[in-house]
């Protein structure tokens, strides 16, 4: 077996973010493991600008800032290995993993950090009746037939859900030459920034049909239309509304879900809100010595979100590798519901955290409340929180002191 | 004459109100957060540009993700989009390098964003 | 000119073409689809039922008990998971009771071996997750489970090792009785035998009728049915049915044989023979079944639904008869899977009766390699074959662990893939939770590149089923 301090499974945003943080934290025994022929993870598909303005202050395209990481773990010689996929990490922090060349291997790390990112939901998850003709694709893996093979997989193209990946191909479809006819999303709201909703949709015309779902895909063979329905409050579809789209695809953009296979395996607990792992400040899970960061961790809504969160990861292993991270405390971060979830769900160390949280709806004038039982610690007013913006409060080490608890939630003014 | 958008500089994509002369001139804008949203309102309202990014294929058959060096014509888009279409790359490319100077005489050029 | 010509590469088909393998004849298999399985082989309940279920002195009855006894060894031979995990008929009141001691006796009549009364607390027992609303069940151990295309692909390669031909996109446009011979034409080929076997599923009528031999009729019914995650297979462990009633059959909660948990069919009366559509009707008339019977099933765990037609005949049987060395092989619904072993040596007696002369052949090999030979070999062994194979260290689909040499595999060995959906139904790539949003681009480059073909011209399904539209770049 191969003895490592730290293993890194993915080479995207996350993994090489961590990496690059750990290596600069003085632990230089790394392998990150990519399962594609380069590093990058989905970045490189996700070819379209909007990357990268927090992190490197400037506008770059998923390629792009993919590159400037990957330049930076060059530089410093970091080692990594492609094609190479992760079939197991045990709760001993023994990873297996295969590839052509070593076939099936084992790792035995000091510490391990999952970057393996997260997967599009399906179809099946749907229920939509219907056929299942040709025609239905996720938008990622049209995404990837575009943009990564050259291939146009339809002409004429109903997408449903509004995050961003759908807003993106949306436009990604047009400019190559499909007619996209609608862009349908479940919710009274969309899942994606603003920004992509004007860049996306409003610049080409394209109707977005918000509380409207795909009730029937018809079509034998091929796609051949989708019949949408506007919903009621309970999100049910509403007969009398029902609207033929003839159309060739659909394309699915109904949410991302962390690819927790790995984690579950290794022991690692799992939140049921996020499906990411539960992890205190540093990003350390369940299991000791296991850390978990970027989209595997909870879906984010920047690539720069992403890194920042790597980096405490990175920083944090390097020093539970050198034996200098220990529990001073446990408080656990609990929600609201207005507040639908917090990574981190938990501080183990007097020290100042960043707390992330999503919301559960749309609220205008609200205040960010953090409490400890009745007592406010601080709050800050917002003039507008959404499900599809991931927003941030700081908890300082004086409001730690003498808690067992805190609550992240907020107030309707 | 006031003109509603939403602005796509960052992420933030704060809405705009855009308040326009009898000529459909750029006089103020309300809502941005930031010197860049003054200067994307004016811009829209006069010359809207967008960067584009698409794909092109490499004389290896790979595909090499590109994007304009700078922000062309809105109306120019899809012109751009035909000539990008018809590029054959040379390998090998590194990020950052030219593949089609000026296209569509937009005095932009197409670059790659990644290496092959 | 053949001996026999087989129509429908079903699981029938299939096992009956296998059974002719055994002997010195030229058999083709003619498939009017892209691939064999496309029929009812393809969505079914994947049971091997013990047989107490069809009436004492049936041809169901007859072959349904010795198909069942015979299942595990062919299911060996032929490289194919197969699991005699039981099979539990909950009942919920004194009426199904009644029903269910009536099952009883008639499996016994039938031959099924071993069935047993079981009360609440016993069913509870062995099936813990059983709802407390049951208050007796019949247990048929030797009720077992499969999955119906895996072992039809199986049996139509080893078939095919063994010498027969297989003909795809052969629709039978008409049958000419000849002297001596039957002429089969497709639009664009003709096919002479001396002796046809139709096994077209639902279009056994249809085939009868172009030949001249035979009346019946056939109508489709509609089952529906959802799968979930692997991880909610081991929810159950047997196979639970509910007591049939004037309501009708009810639907099974079941653990496929490769870990899913399965629920379903519906049952829908149809006309449409190529109307596979899923309904929402189906799909909350499944979860409300679903929820009396078993307690805490995570719907949202959903990961794809889809419909089966069942092929079901005008006379309540199977219809398998000779005319003329002409024999249906029709009506072949519930219990067909189950019988299929025998309904095969069944079928080769009639041929042999009408005269086909039967040499065995000496070369005949009933074995066949498994699908999934790598993924059960040891960490070793894995890796010696690895060193010799490298492509079987790639991974093409993590959410089912599935390699490239498995995928190449099964588009080389026979019968091979053409289309993405043969490719995941011979290797589930793509069959996991994700439902091939991550590889299914690699398998339309592994098809593009095996067979040759544009990259454009890779289709899900075969005909116009195509998945990319234009070349854009």
């Amino acid at each position: 077996m191969i003895n490592k301090d730290l293993v890194i499974i993915g080479g995207g945003p996350a993994g090489m973010s961590a990496a690059i943080a750990a290596y600069e934290s003085g632990i230089s025994d790394i392998l990150i493991i990519e399962r594609d022929s380069h590093l990058g993870g989905i970045l490189q598909q996700c070819i379209h600008n909007g990357f990268g303005l927090h992190k490197f202050k400037e506008e770059l395209t998923g390629p792009e800032y993919a590159y400037k990481l990957e330049c930076k773990v060059n530089e410093l010689n970091i080692p990594h290995i492609l094609d190479t996929m992760v079939l197991e990490v045990s709760p001993e922090k023994v990873v297996t993993a295969t590839n052509e060349k070593d076939g099936i291997f084992k790792i035995q790390a000091k510490a391990v950090i999952l970057a393996m990112g997260c997967r599009e939901r399906s179809k099946g998850a749907l229920n939509i009746a219907g056929e299942r003709p040709a025609g239905i694709y996720s938008a990622g893996t049209a995404q990837k037939f575009v943009n990564m093979k050259g291939y146009l997989p339809g002409k004429k193209v109903v997408i449903l859900g509004s995050g961003d990946i759908g807003l993106i191909m949306a436009r990604r479809m047009t400019l190559e030459g499909a007619k996209v006819e609608a862009v349908c999303e479940l919710m009274p709201y969309s899942g994606g920034l603003a920004r992509n909703i004007e860049q996306c949709l409003n610049d080409f015309n394209i109707p977005l049909k918000l509380s409207h779902t795909v009730v029937e895909i018809e079509g034998k063979e091929r796609v051949t239309g989708v019949k949408i329905a506007k919903v009621d409050e309970n999100r049910c579809p509403i007969p009398e509304t029902i609207e033929y789209i003839p159309c060739d695809t659909l394309l699915l953009s109904v949410g991302l879900i962390p690819e927790n296979e790995l984690s579950k395996d290794a022991g690692v607990a799992l939140s049921r809100i996020t499906s990411g792992a539960v992890v205190d400040q540093n990003r350390q899970t369940s299991v000791e010595g296991i850390f978990a960061c970027g989209n595997v961790l909870h879906v984010h809504d920047l690539a720069d979100f992403v890194s920042d969160e790597a980096e405490i990861a990175g920083i944090a292993a390097a020093e539970y590798i050198r034996g200098n991270i220990s529990n001073e405390t446990e408080i656990n971060l609990k929600t609201d519901g207005k507040v639908r979830y917090t990574v981190p769900q938990k501080i183990t160390a007097y020290t100042d955290t960043t707390v992330y949280f999503r919301v559960s709806d749309v609220f205008r004038n609200v205040k960010v409340v953090v409490k400890n039982g009745d007592k406010v610690l601080f709050e800050k007013k917002k003039q507008k929180v959404a499900p599809g913006e991931m927003e941030t409060v700081k908890i300082t080490k004086d409001m730690l002191e003498n808690v067992n608890e805190l609550k992240i939630g907020l107030e309707v003014l | 004459m006031i003109r509603n958008m939403t602005c796509i500089v960052c992420p933030m994509g704060c809405t705009l109100e855009v308040t326009l002369d009898e000529n459909g001139k750029f006089v103020s804008v309300a809502g941005n957060t930031c010197k860049r949203g003054e200067v994307y309102a004016n811009n829209e309202c006069t010359n809207p540009v967008r960067t584009l990014t698409s794909s092109v294929r490499c004389d290896n058959g790979e595909m090499l993700s590109v994007k304009t060096s700078e922000a062309v014509p809105k109306e120019k888009l899809f012109e751009c989009m035909e000539e990008i279409n018809k590029i054959i790359a040379k390998t090998p490319v590194t990020a950052g390098d030219c593949i089609l100077k000026n296209i569509c005489n937009t005095n932009v050029d197409v670059i790659a964003t990644r290496s092959i | 000119m053949y001996d026999v010509a087989v129509i429908g590469g079903g699981v029938t088909g299939g096992m009956i073409a296998r059974k002719l393998s055994e002997y010195n004849l030229k058999t083709v298999i003619l498939e009017k689809e892209n691939d064999v399985v496309m029929g009812a082989t393809k969505a079914n309940s994947a049971i091997v039922h013990a047989g107490f279920d069809a009436k004492e002195g049936s041809l169901k009855a007859k072959l349904n008990v010795k198909g069942s006894e015979m299942m595990e060894q062919v299911a060996s031979e032929l490289g194919v998971k197969y699991k005699r995990n039981g099979s539990l008929v909950i009942g919920y009141n004194d009426e199904d009771v009644k029903t269910l001691n009536e099952l009883f006796e008639r499996g016994t009549k039938n031959g099924v071996r071993d069935l047993k009364l079981l009360t609440a607390s016993e069913v509870k027992e062995i099936e813990p997750a059983i709802s407390d609303t049951v208050v007796a069940a019949l247990y048929a151990p030797t009720g077992a489970i499969i999955c119906p295309y895996e072992l039809a692909i199986a049996a139509i390669g080893n078939a095919m090792d063994n010498g027969v031909s297989l003909k795809r996109n052969f629709e039978v446009k008409s049958i000419e009785e000849k002297d001596f011979h039957y002429e089969i034409k497709s639009e664009t080929e003709t096919v002479e035998a001396e002796y046809v076997v139709n096994a077209a599923g639902l279009y056994a009528d249809e085939i009868a009728k172009m030949a001249g031999k035979g009346d019946f009729k056939i109508h489709p019914r509609r089952g529906e049915y959802m799968l979930l995650d692997k991880e909610c297979g081991s929810l159950v462990s047997h196979t639970v049915f509910v007591t049939p009633s004037k309501l009708g059959k009810g639907i099974l909660v079941s653990p496929t044989v490769d870990g899913n948990l399965l629920l379903g069919p519906t049952a829908v009366e149809m006309t449409d023979k190529e109307d596979k559509q899923t309904h929402s009707e189906g799909f909350k008339s499944i979860t409300e079944q679903a929820k009396n019977m078993v307690e805490n099933i995570p719907f949202n765990k959903v990961i794809t639904s889809f419909c089966g037609l069942r092929s079901v005949g005008d006379t309540g049987d199977f219809i398998i008869e000779e005319k003329n060395n002409f024999v249906n092989v029709a009506g072949i619904e519930s219990p067909g899977l189950s019988a299929s072993p025998a309904i095969a040596e069944y079928v080769f007696d009639l041929l042999k009766e009408a005269g086909l002369s039967c040499k065995k052949n000496e070369n005949y090999n009933p074995y066949r390699k498994p699908a999934h030979a790598f993924r059960e070999m040891s960490l070793e062994e894995k890796n010696e074959y690895i060193k010799k194979n490298p492509k079987y260290g790639r991974i093409i689909c993590r959410c089912e662990t599935v390699t490239e040499g498995e995928i190449l595999e099964a588009i080389r060995s026979n019968p091979g893939a053409t289309d993405v959906d043969g490719v995941k139904r011979r290797t589930r790539s793509g069959m996991g939770r994700c439902q091939g949003g991550f590889c299914s681009t690699y398998v339309v480059e592994l098809l593009s590149e095996e067979l040759g073909i544009s990259y454009l011209d890779v289709t899900k399904s075969g005909g116009k089923s195509y998945l990319n539209v234009e070349k854009i770049k």
